[in-house]
């Protein structure tokens, strides 16, 4: 009969099954989440792309009650999260765990994302998912941005303000492009309100992107410490209840320390000016983003003299001045884009830097230009910082451009165990 | 090598699983709590709860409509017509038994929150030329619910009387709600 | 070869944990850094130290609130720091507020009602800044969080008062102070030693007053603090149980693989 062409489900529980027969997500879950085949080699590292879902659960969580008892206006945003703290049942409890989560989301997110450059999980085939999580992490950039403006402090008008500005650098038309985001002469009224608005969109536009990683990742299967390919049944386990059980551990010590910050030292990640409301005829003294941005912040903030061409009578009138501005623009958004080309700049057959000693190295180093960047970032520019900045913002991109395309070609790799199994086999050997 | 040790720690390992799975549950459970409770009325909210209204200027047989906590209460200084009508009844007649005395301070004075008990509309009648219904007292326009001189529901769909808020006078021109 | 990774892995949590919360101020100015006292609700378990926020409201109520407002507290608040209902009752029909209009469309003040805001001593920024000299005296309420240094900068600030060093002078109206930054403040010295006299006959010295106030400024600005940390500690143990748990399931599952 053609009814036997009906999808069969073999489910036990007949509402799981009348649904499965008719929208097979079961089959799918269990396709995916349950019989999944993962390489058996995990370190804990991994565990960090499930943590970073469960944050951007939780921020969504938290950010949907919050968003209930605030009012996007410049006269009373600063008070409505005020009396959001103070006044609404738990509402100190749901803003602390919405702003050390951000930070926390983060914290999971470079792990996640260096732990893919010292693996090479950026590399074939995987080269797609890899583009996806860049853009991931772009949006929670801007996410975290526009967050970081609706208490309505003075960091957050501030940062508002230098951040915007930033815009400014396109040559011709960078003031109307800054004009047009502020929605007036100034950061004001309709500025809080698009950013709010955006704010409020981003982690649903974020949750789909992660679909589609999710999606690219199944596809290609998972990298894995030795960079080396599942070839037999030996070399892999089930998701589940592998990995379900190993998440659920890491991601109950992840826990922990938040929560351990969240309840003993919410304000720990935060500054005193974001406890002022936001004056826009007074700047604070020192400015500074949130952490998650500093290293970013220092490699602007390395570039201070303009370089000027001389085109004269040629093409231009004038001589063509290339404005610190715009390199420090340049460099800082590069620094991020440059993360999309990764997979074409690093043609290493050899994804682990286990198996890469230089590469190793360049890949430690480039971590240390990071942290170098991150403290830099968080100091006045000049003197030694100055120096450390530029010598940071000098690393990094010497890192992605020459090093990482030179090793590429060169570099003496170590040999590959054969398979995954072999590599476990001999780890525990060698214990 | 697999098999052989199956038997003897699966029971362990399945009160392991089912104390974490559970245990998640409970963490899961008590997340939630702190969320769907922060949409419960806030403590400045809660707080704010005292309305006090001048009646010196009320006259015989008209109504005035204060706000409090957000809502709306009719405080009708009664004619001895109107105040006669609320007492002559019949309890058994009304869906919500309540005497005259039971929901007035001041035989004059009725004071009541003017809120229709069906589905929240405010009724009619507050005003000349508003219907003011059957018995002379409002008449909700929404579904057609009739209530007397003394705030009691006598006919139409709603559930019961025109709640009477806390009040207390503090003078004789002087009350205050809440 | 022990797990290399492993302790890789180590050292770049460490980092990010050591070096991401840095936050430090250059100091240009002769400013003093305020030296760190020991307050009892800065300990990772402490509790607000009730009746010092009594008599810090005191304090406030005496001294503080001729000048400042504390806009976002009410004195229905004040319970949170033991003030029985009556009392603070009481204290409120103090003040008078201004409530309206009408039903003549007058406003027109009544005595405040615990559900009320603090009464400001002025009605809005530019009049705070005539009455004191063009300086605006900024609200009290998140004082504490809003400041670099917290509760040791404020006691430091108002203990700090001092006669100018040689060779600086100080400008008309205003008072030398060796924890302002620029070291010229527009505050009069607030408090004296016996300016107060406490509920229990007590003069209060300067350190007292001040160490007072500060508390006070502190409960202010963070009201949920004991009510967080009660929970916190509830969730740590939970997670904490939690994650042996699933360690020990893990342990198990993963026994037979390897």
């Amino acid at each position: 009969m053609t009814a036997s062409k009906k999808p069969k489900s073999d489910f036990k529980n007949p509402v799981v099954k009348w649904v499965d027969e008719r929208l097979p997500i079961f089959t799918m879950m269990e396709k995916e989440y349950g019989a999944y085949p993962t390489p058996k080699n995990f370190n804990y590292l991994w565990n960090f792309g499930a943590i970073a879902m469960v944050m951007l659960m939780l921020m969504i969580a938290t950010g949907i009650f919050l968003a209930m008892n605030y009012t996007p206006h410049i006269d009373m945003a600063f008070n409505s999260v005020e009396r959001m703290t103070r006044d609404v049942n738990y509402g100190w409890l749901l803003r602390y765990l919405h702003m050390n989560g951000a930070s926390f989301f983060f914290i999971a997110v470079y792990i996640h994302i260096y732990r893919g450059l010292y693996y090479g999980s950026y590399k074939k085939p995987r080269e797609l998912l890899w583009i996806f999580g860049v853009l991931i992490f772009l949006l929670m950039m801007a996410t975290a941005f526009m967050g970081y403006a609706l208490p309505w402090s003075q960091m957050s008008g501030w940062g508002v303000n230098v951040i915007t500005n930033l815009f400014s650098a396109i040559p011709f038309v960078g003031d109307s492009i800054v004009t047009w985001l502020w929605g007036g002469p100034a950061v004001g009224n309709p500025t809080l309100n698009r950013f709010y608005a955006l704010h409020y969109l981003l982690p649903f536009v974020i949750f789909a992107v992660i679909f589609l990683h999710v999606w690219a990742l199944h596809i290609s299967g998972s990298g894995n410490p030795t960079g080396i390919e599942p070839k037999t049944e030996k070399d892999t386990v089930p998701f589940h209840p592998y990995y379900t059980i190993k998440d659920t551990f890491g991601l109950g010590v992840f826990m922990f320390i938040f929560m351990a910050v969240v309840f003993y030292a919410p304000l720990a990640l935060t500054h005193s000016d974001h406890f002022k409301q936001f004056d826009s005829m007074v700047t604070p003294e020192h400015i500074v983003p949130e952490w998650y941005f500093l290293p970013f912040y220092a490699i602007l903030k390395s570039f201070t003299s303009d370089i000027t061409i001389p085109l004269t009578g040629y093409m231009f009138d004038n001589a063509l001045v290339f404005t610190a501005k715009l390199q420090g623009v340049i460099a800082m958004f590069g620094s991020i884009l440059i993360l999309f080309v990764l997979p074409w700049l690093d043609t290493s057959p050899v994804r682990s830097a286990r198996y890469r000693p230089l590469y190793r190295i360049s890949v430690y180093l480039l971590l240390l230009s990071m942290i170098v960047l991150g403290y830099a970032g968080s100091q006045p520019a000049e003197g030694l910082m100055l120096t450390l900045s530029r010598l940071g913002t000098g690393y990094y991109f010497m890192h992605f451009i020459v090093i990482v395309p030179f090793l590429s070609k060169h570099e003496k790799t170590l040999p590959v165990p054969k398979s995954i199994n072999d590599s476990v086999i001999q780890a525990k050997g060698s214990k | 090598m697999a098999s052989d040790k199956k038997d003897e720690p699966k029971s362990r390992r399945d009160f392991l699983n089912l104390t974490a799975g559970a245990m998640g549950a409970v963490g899961i459970g008590s997340a939630v709590v702190p969320l769907i409770d922060s949409m419960n009325p806030a403590a400045d909210t809660l707080a704010m709860s005292t309305t006090e209204v001048d009646i010196s200027n009320i006259a015989v047989g008209e109504t005035k409509v204060v706000k409090w906590q957000g809502k709306p209460v009719f405080i009708k200084h009664r004619t001895a017509e109107e105040i006669a009508e609320a007492k002559d009844i019949n309890l058994d007649d009304l869906r919500d038994p309540q005497t005259d005395t039971e929901r007035v301070q001041k035989e004059q004075w009725l004071v009541v929150i003017g809120i229709c008990t069906h589905l929240g509309c405010i009724p009619q009648g507050n005003k000349s030329g508003q219907p003011k219904g059957d018995f002379e007292g409002w008449f909700c326009p929404c579904h057609g619910s009739h209530y007397d001189t003394s705030g009691r529901l006598r006919a139409g769909p709603a559930p019961k009387n025109l709640p009477v808020p806390p009040y207390s006078f503090l003078s004789d021109t002087l009350i205050r709600i809440g | 070869m022990i797990n290399l990774y492993q302790k890789y892995f180590a050292i770049v949590l460490t980092a990010l944990f050591v070096f991401t919360p840095v936050a430090v101020f250059a100091s240009s100015d002769n400013s003093h850094h305020p030296m760190a006292q020991s307050w009892p609700h800065k300990e990772t378990f402490g509790t607000y130290d009730k009746p010092s926020l009594q008599r810090g409201f005191q304090v406030y109520r005496e001294v503080c609130a001729g000048c400042h407002s504390m806009n976002l507290l009410s004195y229905r608040n004040l319970a949170e720091i033991g003030f029985t209902a009556d009392e603070i009752k009481a204290i409120a029909a103090e003040d008078n507020v201004m409530d309206g209009p009408n039903d003549e469309g007058e406003m027109f003040e009544r005595p405040a009602r615990p559900s009320d805001r603090f009464k400001a001593p002025f009605e809005n920024e530019a009049q705070a800044r005539f009455g004191n000299n063009g300086a605006y005296p900024p609200d009290l309420s998140l004082l504490v969080k809003a400041r670099h240094g917290g509760e040791d900068y404020i006691f430091a600030l108002l203990t700090g008062y001092d006669t100018p060093p040689a060779g600086e002078t100080v400008r008309d109206g205003m008072y030398w102070n060796k924890y302002f930054k620029g070291n010229q403040i527009g505050m009069a010295p607030p408090l004296s030693s016996g300016l107060i006299t406490y509920s229990n006959g007590k003069s209060a010295s300067l350190e007292q007053s001040a160490r007072d106030i500060t508390q006070f400024l502190a409960w202010a600005s963070e009201p949920n603090m004991e009510e967080r940390k009660k929970m916190g500690l509830k969730v740590l143990l939970f997670l904490l149980v939690f994650s042996v748990i699933a360690y020990t399931a893990k342990r198990r599952i993963w026994a037979k693989i390897h």
